[in-house]
């Protein structure tokens, strides 16, 4: 397997929920997604796997929460408006605590807005999306390889903590085609699910699978049950990726496509002998405030680059050091607004004179 | 080092299967490779044109506001784009469909080679996007004319296998091109 592959995003994705063990796949198809739903109704029956296309998005994210409540690993993708769909079904899932991965390749809204590149669903991954309280987890790869590599840690995440993951990405890293090596999946130590139900033999203990909690104190006590384990998964599970920030004085901060566009404007303001890092959050839930911190008693220039008007800035904000100052560059999705690398320059280089 | 180029034409003069093809061959050579597609609502006729990177490295943006090698199979992408290349770069030209002369690129190399031409001189006319690919890697130098021809293996369907030998020879001819003709 380790002979170089040339592949999509979006298909690197359902060759990693393959290789992940995932034999249950329930969609619905919408642009820029919809490779992901093709490459597993034609590779999932022939592995004895389930393939259904529902009769809504709706119908896919419960098809999701009834196979995961068995404890098989199951996956469901979609893009903004079917995303929205979803989460009822997402806040049932977190709410029963069950595991599960949703793919999220973003598009323009809100509404049915248009198909390019975004990332203005931010808040909506990582604030939960539907009611109640919850998170998810959240992973935004930058490259076809992470598209492959994330969605296998999502399984295993997802698995582990018993929350549901999201691997959010948007039409860039989804269509574009990079080079990959298609590695097997790592040997992770996982929980036993003798939580599933799967019938019940003579003698064993009774499952539920319910996010119905009428008693008395049952339903502060599950808040406050997940809110350590959301606790556990900050300090154990946060990545990002530091580029030259040992000795920078402007830090870039940005997140998949957006990131891949700001590491090479980082390379010609270093060539222009500027001192400019990135940071690229890998996690977006949990979000790696420990890297801001860290770097923040330093460096105390940050510009943070979204495809929105500013939302995961708002994060950068609380993890800064207090004397830190952060600067915002967004370009809102819609056709024509993906930035350059030479217009991200001139706005390091804006952002680098007044440091 | 890295290498970018963009390539735009309108759709069916094979502009996404040029960059696949491009992506084989520097994956051939080892590289990282990034082809990202411009994405929409395509069509024949329609603007079609992707962008392909790759390096030793890190591949890094997918996205190229100024080329450094530019791949320009209509007029309608020659004035849209042609500007864009940067200073010192190329401009390779089908010269068949595209009017353009030296002075409307200052600092850049135009490179001008008549590509459907030569395409039809080989027998089929939907091979101009290999004359293309030849042309580049002869000019640009950042790709052996042995990775294209190897590329075609795997940039083709294996239904296609039997017309490898066809589009060799226009690998070939538009490299010959290239070189020769230089306005």
């Amino acid at each position: 397997m380790s002979e170089k592959l040339f592949v999509k995003g979006n298909e690197a994705v359902a060759m990693a929920a393959i290789e992940a063990g995932c034999r249950y796949y329930f969609g619905y198809p919408i642009t820029p997604q919809s490779d992901i739903p093709e490459y597993l109704s034609r590779e999932l029956p022939p592995l004895g796997g389930e393939f259904i296309q529902a009769e809504s998005e709706i119908g896919a994210i419960n098809m999701l929460l009834g196979a995961s409540a068995t404890g098989v690993r199951a996956m469901t993708s979609s893009s903004g408006p079917g995303i929205s769909l979803k989460q009822e079904g997402i806040s049932y899932m977190a709410g029963s605590e069950l595991p599960g991965v949703i793919v999220d390749i973003m598009r323009a809204g809100p509404g049915l807005g248009g198909i390019d590149a975004s990332q203005a669903d931010y808040f909506q991954a990582t604030r939960g999306g539907g009611h109640g309280g919850y998170r998810i987890i959240v992973l935004a790869p930058a490259s076809v390889q992470e598209m492959y590599d994330l969605t296998m840690l999502a399984f295993d995440l997802s698995d582990i903590y018993r929350i549901p993951a999201m691997v959010l990405a948007d039409s860039v890293i989804g269509q574009m085609k990079e080079s990959l090596t298609a590695h097997p999946r790592p040997q992770t130590v996982l929980p036993a699910k003798d939580w599933a139900v799967r019938g019940r033999e003579a003698g064993e203990p009774q499952n539920v699978v319910k996010s119905l909690y009428l008693g008395d104190g049952e339903m502060e006590a599950f808040h406050w049950k997940m809110h350590a384990r959301y606790q556990e998964l900050a300090e154990k599970e946060s990545r990002w990726e530091e580029v030259q920030t040992e000795d920078a004085t402007l830090v870039v901060t940005a997140f998949g496509s957006t990131a891949r566009i700001a590491k090479t404007a980082i390379s010609m303001a270093r060539e222009a002998g500027m001192k400019v890092g990135l940071l690229r959050p890998i996690t977006l839930f949990p979000f790696p405030k420990q890297a801001y911190e860290a770097i923040s008693g330093n460096c105390k220039n940050f510009l943070t680059i979204e495809l929105s008007t500013g939302q995961m800035v708002e994060d950068v904000r609380l993890s800064v050091a207090r004397d830190a100052e952060v600067s915002f560059y967004g370009r809102p999705p819609g056709a024509g607004s993906l930035p350059t690398p030479e217009e991200l320059f001139e706005q390091i280089k804006k952002r680098y004179l007044n440091s | 080092m890295r290498h970018d180029v963009f390539i735009a034409g309108y759709g069916g003069q094979g502009v996404l299967l040029a960059g696949n093809l491009l992506s084989y061959a520097a994956i051939h050579e080892n590289k990282n490779v990034s082809f990202f597609p411009a994405y929409g609502v395509e069509k024949r006729g329609g603007a079609a044109m992707c962008t392909v990177v790759f390096a030793d490295g890190d591949t890094g943006s997918p996205v190229v506001g100024s080329p450094s090698v530019a791949i320009v199979l209509n007029q309608l992408s020659f004035d849209k784009y042609a500007a864009k290349v940067k200073p010192g770069g190329i401009c390779i030209v089908n010269s068949t469909l595209v009017e353009a002369d030296g002075s409307q690129l200052p600092g850049v190399e135009l490179v001008a080679v008549p590509m459907n031409e030569i395409a039809l001189e080989l027998g089929d006319m939907r091979m101009v996007n290999m004359v293309a690919c030849g042309a580049y890697a002869a000019k640009s130098g950042s790709l052996a004319l042995e990775s294209l021809e190897d590329a075609l293996k795997k940039a083709l369907p294996e239904r296609n296998h039997r017309l490898i030998p066809a589009n060799i020879k226009a690998i070939r001819a538009g490299a010959a091109a290239a070189m020769q003709r230089n306005t």
